[in-house]
């Protein structure tokens, strides 16, 4: 119990001092974490858009798999992502294992399914709801994914929140292919790996603490943002 | 209103991505570094935090080491994902140089290791000297051992032991044999929670936070030796190896200096590395 | 300051006269729509009246390009709809469906789908907000307004691209009569202007209220089609005749 009342301690004395090397870790986090999420929704967004408004066979055993991929292991995705930068793997020439970059990539693997699968689901039930307004006003498909997309907006910027606060809690993915390097690309949930291997419980669970509040903040944000759809019936 | 209040968010989010991801790329134009692949028991003593700082102020090159379990390390080497391997497994890092993985093998440092265990010490090992011995009377007591379980150096050196005391531990695995199949803080959590015997390296022990109910058993045999190695990943193998830098790492190590810096590395008082580099004439 | 006359006036027409020949929509063995001949042309309103169930939404929708039939075909102007052509129509369906985002950016969008400039679109909503005395609701969420005020939105957001022709189904249905008055002055005023109007109703005091034509479907097929005049005071059909009477026409 005194590891509780301790790690409060430990975080508050850090964030208090601004502690360096915390900003430097928290820092890093959230620039890795964000920038995947961005990535994984340039690419997530028109992938769960296309699965909604387009027909194709296959197109359903295509959502399923997306579906599915939701719900990837990070720890497998940093082994594959190790395994293709590898020096020994096929794209090793591009030096990209250790560093935030390959961080990045993994995180961003993580993320598209999630991001696409949400899209693909809050697109669908627009078009069902849209069509036939948007072909009587005679809008072409791409004008028609432009308007689903945008009238979209909230629900999916909510879909962008839910990957990023997968993102940021991961360890799997990022401990693999960043290898952890202090200063270099060391994070917070692997500093609290690493913290708790030392037996630095309280320390760990400080920056537990802290993690969980970034987390907090961004579901915050999401609540709000249903808030607001809801009260302009956009939801 | 609300288009624009979504665009100065979106732009706002490009913008810190990219500027993080920019500031996010390590300065790698600016300053030389090498990869080290080393061992988790090696990172969490605390030496390399103590000793790199000092070799890349004299020479300017940022050492960036990836802390993981033995094995994962020696392949890690074997995959050219490292310049230097620096672990405490001797019969595989001379595997490693037989198979042209890496150049040539040097001997570092050694630490010893330790038997912690309860303080009831329900084994009765406790002030003993002799580690063979210590573990028969565990397996006899079935007292709980945690072990690594993943062919780290420390596990490979606690095989060596059990072997010598003619003692299979692996037929108890799940009964007082409990295999963690992680690294030494893991395991040492796992052992103060289980309030089980357990093999540790004293730099490690010294340094851990969590202790709980165990304390040292024994100590001082010379079985408990660990010695360290250090090896350059072969460039002939993998080009991308920065060899030149990686030797430079080697060669301080190896060399007086080198030797002294890790001889005054202490904690709590107590010298937990000890330098035994041959002497380069 | 001359407001714009309609295509039609123009003299431009693309999809009037709007033509069915032998239209038959089939469901489960049954037949919706049963051999349907219609023309719409000229000026005026035309109601589609009869009971529920009769195929007026259905027919309706055929005649607007929305849904293609199985047998028979329509013209618009002499060709079959196509995509091209349908910003020269206006389509309000039953239950207005709106975009989530203010009420001017629904009518902009429209008018933007249709091909007018970003300014001629601002233009354009600001009169028809106006017109449909809903410019001090220009800025609210679409979806939170009234029914009423979402339905004379839709309206307002068909009439803005100066349709050919306007389609409404069942325009009045769930409206208080304050909306009803609004929303029928409305069509009225298009009328005016001179939009061809194609309406549904099941509702014989307005369709004798609004229009200049009446088309009465009675279980998939016109069975009159006729000036209002003559089909109020001279029904053909005994099924014409029981709707008027008030009876159930089976």
């Amino acid at each position: 119990m005194q590891d509780f009342s301790a790690a409060f301690g430990h975080a508050l004395a850090l964030l208090v001092a601004l502690d360096p090397d915390l900003m430097e870790v928290v820092g890093l986090s959230l620039k890795v974490s964000l920038t995947a999420v961005l990535c994984a929704g340039a690419i997530g967004f028109p992938l769960g858009a296309g699965l909604a408004v387009a027909r194709f066979p296959g197109r359903n055993a295509l959502v399923t798999l997306v579906n599915a991929l939701m719900g990837l292991p990070p720890v497998v995705v940093g082994l594959l992502v190790y395994l293709s930068l590898s020096n020994a793997g096929p794209l090793g020439p591009l030096a990209l294992l250790y560093t935030p970059t390959a961080m990045v990539i993994a995180q961003a693997i993580l993320v598209i399914p999630i991001i696409a699968a949400l899209t693909r689901q809050t697109i669908e039930d627009l078009r069902i709801e849209y069509d036939e307004q948007l072909r009587v006003m005679g809008v072409g498909p791409l004008h028609k994914v432009a308007t689903l997309l945008w009238d979209g907006r909230y629900s999916l910027l909510t879909a962008l929140l839910a990957g990023f606060g997968r993102a940021i809690a991961e360890v799997g993915a990022v401990l693999i292919v960043g290898g952890n390097i202090n200063h270099v690309t060391r994070v917070m949930t692997t500093t609290i790996a690493l913290e708790t291997s030392k037996g630095n419980l309280a320390l760990a669970l400080g920056l537990g603490f802290i993690l969980l509040a970034i987390a907090i903040g961004v579901n915050a944000v999401a609540m709000g943002l249903r808030a607001t759809a809801v009260r302009s019936a956009y939801a | 209103m609300t288009r624009r209040i979504f665009l100065s968010l979106a732009v706002a989010l490009f913008g810190a991505a990219a500027i993080g991801a920019g500031a996010a790329m390590p300065a790698s134009a600016d300053q030389p570094f090498i990869v080290v692949q080393s061992t988790t028991s090696t990172q969490n003593s605390g030496l390399l935090d103590y000793m790199l700082p000092i070799f890349t102020k004299k020479t300017g090159i940022e050492v960036r080491v990836v802390a993981v379990g033995t094995g994962q390390a020696i392949k890690n080497a074997m995959n050219g994902d490292g310049d230097v391997l620096l672990v405490h497994a001797k019969p595989a890092e001379e595997k490693f140089v037989a198979a042209g993985h890496g150049v040539s093998r040097h001997d570092v440092m050694y630490n010893d290791f330790v038997i912690v265990g309860p303080s009831e010490d329900p084994a009765g090992i406790g002030g003993g000297h002799d580690a063979v011995a210590a573990l028969q009377k565990i397996a006899e007591s079935k007292s709980i051992f945690a072990s690594r379980g993943d062919d780290s150096g420390t596990n490979k050196k606690e095989m060596r032991l059990w072997k010598a005391a003619g003692i299979d531990p692996m037929q108890a695995s799940g009964t007082w044999y409990r295999e963690t199949g992680s690294g030494m803080g893991a395991t040492l959590n796992t052992a103060a929670g289980m309030n089980a015997y357990t093999l540790t390296d004293r730099a490690t022990w010294i340094s851990f936070n969590n202790k709980g109910n165990l304390k040292i058993q024994v100590e001082g045999d010379d079985q408990l030796f660990n010695q360290y190695g250090v090896i350059l990943v072969n460039p002939k193998k993998h080009p991308n190896v920065k060899a030149k830098l990686g030797q430079a790492f080697i060669d301080w190590l190896l060399s007086p200096e080198g030797q002294t810096v890790i001889a005054s590395y202490k904690m709590d008082g107590q010298q937990l590395f000890f330098p035994n580099a041959a002497p380069t004439s | 300051m001359a407001r714009p006359t309609p295509t039609a006036a123009r003299g431009k027409q693309v999809i009037l006269p709007l033509v069915g020949e032998g239209i038959v929509v089939a469901r489960g063995g049954r037949k919706l729509l049963d051999d349907i001949d219609v023309e719409i042309d000229g000026h005026g309103l035309t109601t589609i009246l009869g009971p529920n169930g009769a195929g007026k939404t259905l027919l309706l929708r055929v005649l607007a390009g929305l849904l293609t039939a199985d047998r028979g075909r329509v013209l618009w102007a002499g060709r079959r709809p196509d995509r091209t052509r349908f910003p020269h129509l206006g389509f309000v369906f039953q239950r207005p469906i709106l975009l989530r985002r203010s009420a001017r950016a629904n009518v902009r969008y429209a008018v933007r789908a249709a091909g007018r400039s970003r300014a001629e679109s601002r233009r354009r909503a600001a009169r028809a907000l106006a017109e449909a005395g809903l410019d001090h609701l220009s800025d609210a969420p679409a979806r939170v307004l009234s029914g009423g005020e979402q339905r004379r939105l839709a309206i307002a957001r068909a009439l803005a691209v100066e349709p050919e022709v306007l389609f409404l189904d069942e325009p009045c249905a769930n409206l208080d009569p304050a909306s009803m008055a609004a929303v029928e002055g409305m069509i009225e005023q298009a009328r005016t202007h001179g939009t061809r109007i194609v309406l549904v109703s099941h509702d014989i005091a307005q369709a004798r209220r609004l229009s200049d034509e009446i088309a009465f479907l009675h279980r998939g097929r016109i069975v009159e089609h006729g000036t209002v005049h003559s089909f109020f005071t001279a029904p053909q059909s005994a099924a014409a005749e029981a709707f008027l009477a008030g009876r159930i026409p089976l």
